[in-house]
């Protein structure tokens, strides 16, 4: 899938391997939660960058001490509607101060794209007819905001008070 | 009344042109229903019965003139000249066409209108009591947090996905007319022990299929708090809150499967590092400002008593109007009068949009520019002159508002139905009109005194039935339809869900059933009780048996 | 028959041959359910071109009548504004009020115990 990082398309550092398979000679890996936390020693020591994929049921605390050696975190959405990935993408950034790429993959809508930036992915997994137009469009269709999130983008209330 | 700035303007209209890229992408093809459906619920819009239907944001009730007058000239322009006003304080259009909606929200947005979050997974219309402001008692104007809240939560980047919607009302005085319990946060601004003015905040209350009262979990939040303490509570929900099953996805379930000690506990894991991390405390400042726009009007120095109030009050018709559509005003000379949208066989909570200009009209010569929706349907004009009201009323009856039945057993709280709803398993509005008529007489009506009738067409209890004095329920036997009925609950500070009384009955027989009760009540009654005080005192058994008594005789 | 919402403006429409009426009186009734299945199946041609949303068969009696109340008012309009909807425009004389049948003795009364 095309993966947009950044506001630009780039190349997947991952290669997600799934439970069984083997790890690939070389190249960065992501896994699931539950391969991570049964591999971890080994990812970290023969298998960087490492990425844990997240179930939109799976919270990040439990990768909180790893947190510093996690090069991404992708959140799935297994459907637009369940939102809990905004959540656990507000948790790593504001809570453990993640700085690493957090990766929205799964089904999620160009009109979600704004909000997601907002409570921090920086990464997205597109649809192939997805352009950076259509990017650029669904982060300008909002100029304000009202609440503080995750992007530390002023809010209304501040700019009030800027006058 | 809160006032838009630059950035709200800009917020409403950025609104207007996503929803018709939105739009215009789903007539393409672009977007599945599937995709759409979700977006257009949070622009208020649904799919119904018969055609769209589209719920326009009444924020914490509060309306100008000047949207009345819009409102008004859209029901006319893109709707068929009338409006539907709700139990969250909103009003719906029921036959707006998709093509035309981005149109509308340019129209609202106009007047400072949206539809914005009325519908979908996500924090809704922010309901207050209608009263506020003027009802003497208030320790503070709760639509001043509804304001906050409702900016806080609009275009909430974490909270637009939640399980399930969301409802939030806040409450100023001692006597709940928001019905903060049965929602999923409802606020009390109260007083503690040193003085300050904070908030209780409870959590878990919901109607529907489980009805629940609220649970207490914020026993005193500091204003400056608020924000960081309901980020909390969303956050647990957003997290923990069930999407495996649509009916039991609302934080109602939740909240009652943790129990509120463990609620609380997560809550205030959450809040103490949202607290900590300080972006969303709430400034003295800020909490001025937004004040300041809910200032009183700046009343008359008048006296209390008004001569040609007393002097009206020889009329009868107006007697009995003012003896239940007014309520006492802070200031001096100043009443709070409710316009019931209850006339006996009309639609509950219906306007034309004759009656919107008109009412507009009023506004500028007795009302100070303001009105106010409640929950009940009804509208309210906060702040009236005593010695207006002869004439107030006078231009009322010219308009057919002036049913004198504010919070009697004919002012029924009653959903669309199946006549309109897609939901819906049983018509409800000509159940309620029947009722209407039998207890037509005043007299009548007087002597049962306040007795709050809550109808919904179907389990999702947009009728609020489960708060209802007496409340009935629309249920499809087999495809016929049938009505259930409860007692005992309210919606008020002593809230409480009604007990189901037993099986339900059909549409020709409900009517009777529930003149049964009634008249039960009236032989039950002792000193000024109301009929929700009698069934507390003497339980569901008399009742019972006397509404069923016929059908036993029939069936054996 | 088959019912749907057009997209554009909402308005109910019935399925009648491979296209869509407004007024229930010209809705197609299926001789049998293989036929009402193949119009259900034909329809979801209509929902991938955007002209209609959420297509579904409901019953109708032998007089022509929908079994369901739900699908009489959907077809006239709301039975409390009668100035509204098709039954303004349409002929909605399936949708007068039932008059009740007389009950064969031993059949229990119309309440439920």
């Amino acid at each position: 899938m095309p993966l947009i990082k950044d506001g630009k398309f780039a190349p997947d550092r991952f290669v997600f391997v799934p439970e069984g398979a083997a790890f690939p000679e070389e190249g960065g890996v992501m896994v699931t939660l539950d391969r991570f936390q049964s591999e971890r020693d080994t990812l970290f020591a023969h298998h960087q960058p490492v990425a844990v994929r997240l179930a939109s049921n799976e919270n990040p605390d439990v990768l909180k001490n790893d947190l510093p050696r996690i090069a991404c975190v992708a959140i799935e959405f297994p459907v637009f509607r369940d939102g809990r990935g905004f959540s656990w993408a507000r948790m790593l950034r504001t809570r453990f101060g993640y700085k690493g790429e957090i990766r929205a993959v799964g089904h999620f809508l160009y009109d979600q794209l704004a909000f997601l930036v907002r409570v921090g992915f920086d990464a997205f997994d597109v649809r192939q007819d997805f352009t950076i137009e259509d990017f650029t469009r669904a982060m300008g269709e909002m100029h304000y905001v009202y609440q503080p999130s995750a992007d530390g983008v002023r809010t209304i209330r501040e700019l009030r008070a800027d006058k | 009344m809160y006032r838009y700035d630059e950035f709200d303007a800009a917020m409403v209209r950025d609104r207007v042109a996503q929803f018709a890229y939105q739009v215009e992408r789903r007539l393409k093809g672009e977007l599945t229903e599937d995709e759409f459906k979700p977006l257009r619920l949070k622009n208020g819009l649904y799919l119904q019965l018969h055609s769209y239907m589209l719920r326009i944001a009444v924020p914490y009730g509060t309306l100008s003139a000047r949207q009345l007058r819009k409102l008004a000239f859209i029901a006319r322009k893109y709707d068929r000249g009338y409006g539907h006003f709700t139990t969250r304080q909103n009003l719906q259009l029921h036959w707006p066409k998709l093509v035309d909606v981005p149109e509308i929200l340019g129209h609202l947005a106009d007047v400072e209108m949206h539809c914005i979050q009325t519908s979908g997974n996500c924090v809704r219309n922010v309901t207050a009591d209608q009263f506020a402001g003027a009802v003497a008692g208030e320790l503070e104007d709760p639509r001043i947090l509804s304001e906050i809240v409702r900016q806080w939560s609009t275009f909430h980047p974490e909270f637009n996905y939640l399980p399930r919607k969301f409802k939030i009302a806040v409450s100023g005085t001692k006597e709940d007319r928001a019905a903060v319990k049965f929602h999923d946060i409802g606020i009390e601004i109260v007083k503690n022990d040193k003085g300050e003015t904070g908030y209780r905040v409870f959590a878990g209350g919901g109607m529907g299929r489980t009805p629940y009262v609220a649970l207490l979990i914020g026993q005193f939040v500091a204003k400056e708090d608020i924000l960081a303490y309901l980020e909390a509570i969303l956050r647990v929900y957003n997290e923990y809150g069930r999407r495996d099953n649509i009916h039991k996805a609302r934080i109602k379930i939740l909240a009652h499967h943790l129990g509120a000690d463990e609620l609380r506990r997560q809550v205030e894991v959450e809040f103490a590092e949202i607290k900590k991390a300080g972006t969303l405390q709430l400034p003295a400042e800020e909490l001025a400002r937004i004040a300041a726009y809910f200032a009183p009007p700046a009343f008359e120095a008048l006296s209390d008593s008004s001569p040609e109030f007393e002097a009206a009050l020889k009329e009868k018709d107006f007697a009995n109007w003012a003896k239940t559509n007014l309520t006492a005003h802070k200031a001096p000379g100043y009443t709070i009068a409710t316009i019931s949208l209850k006339n006996i066989g009309a639609t509950p909570g219906d306007i034309s949009s004759d009656q919107l200009d008109a009412v507009a009209q009023l506004m500028d010569d007795f009302g100070y520019d303001e009105i106010r929706v409640s929950h009940e349907q009804n509208l309210v004009l906060p702040h009236v002159r005593k010695k207006d009201l002869p004439k107030l009323f006078a231009r009322l009856k010219e308009l057919n508002l002036a049913s004198a039945n504010a919070g009697l057993i004919t002012d029924i709280i009653c959903c669309p139905g199946l006549d309109y709803c897609d939901l819906a398993n049983a018509r409800s509005i000509p159940i309620a009109q029947k009722i209407q008529e039998r207890f037509a007489d005043l007299e009548r009506q007087h002597d049962l005194g306040e007795l709050k009738i809550k109808m919904s067409g179907c389990i999702n209890a947009c009728g609020h039935h489960h708060a209802g004095h007496i409340g009935i329920l629309g249920v499809d036997k087999k495809g016929v339809e049938f009505y259930q009925i409860q007692i005992g609950g309210s919606g008020a500070e002593d809230a409480s869900v009604g007990e189901i009384m037993g099986p339900g009955f059909g549409k020709d027989e409900i009517v009777d059933a529930i003149e049964r009760l009634v008249d039960t009540y009236v032989k039950l009654r002792e000193g000024n009780e109301r009929l929700l005080d009698t069934y507390r005192r003497v339980g569901m058994t008399p009742f019972k048996n006397s509404v069923y008594r016929e059908q036993l005789h029939a069936a054996y | 028959m088959l019912t749907a919402n057009r997209l554009r403006d909402g308005e109910v429409v019935y399925w009648r041959k491979g296209e869509w009426v407004e007024a229930y009186t010209d809705g197609e009734v299926f001789a049998d359910p293989p036929a009402a299945d193949a119009a259900l199946e034909a329809a979801k041609d209509f929902v991938k071109r955007n002209i209609v949303v959420a297509p579904y068969l409901f019953d109708v009696r032998e007089d022509g009548t929908p079994v369901k109340e739900r699908e009489i008012i959907r077809a006239a309009g709301p039975s409390v504004r009668r100035d509204t909807g098709k039954q303004t425009h349409h002929d909605v004389s399936f949708a007068a009020p039932q008059k009740p049948k007389p009950r064969a003795t031993g059949e229990a009364p119309d309440v439920s115990i």
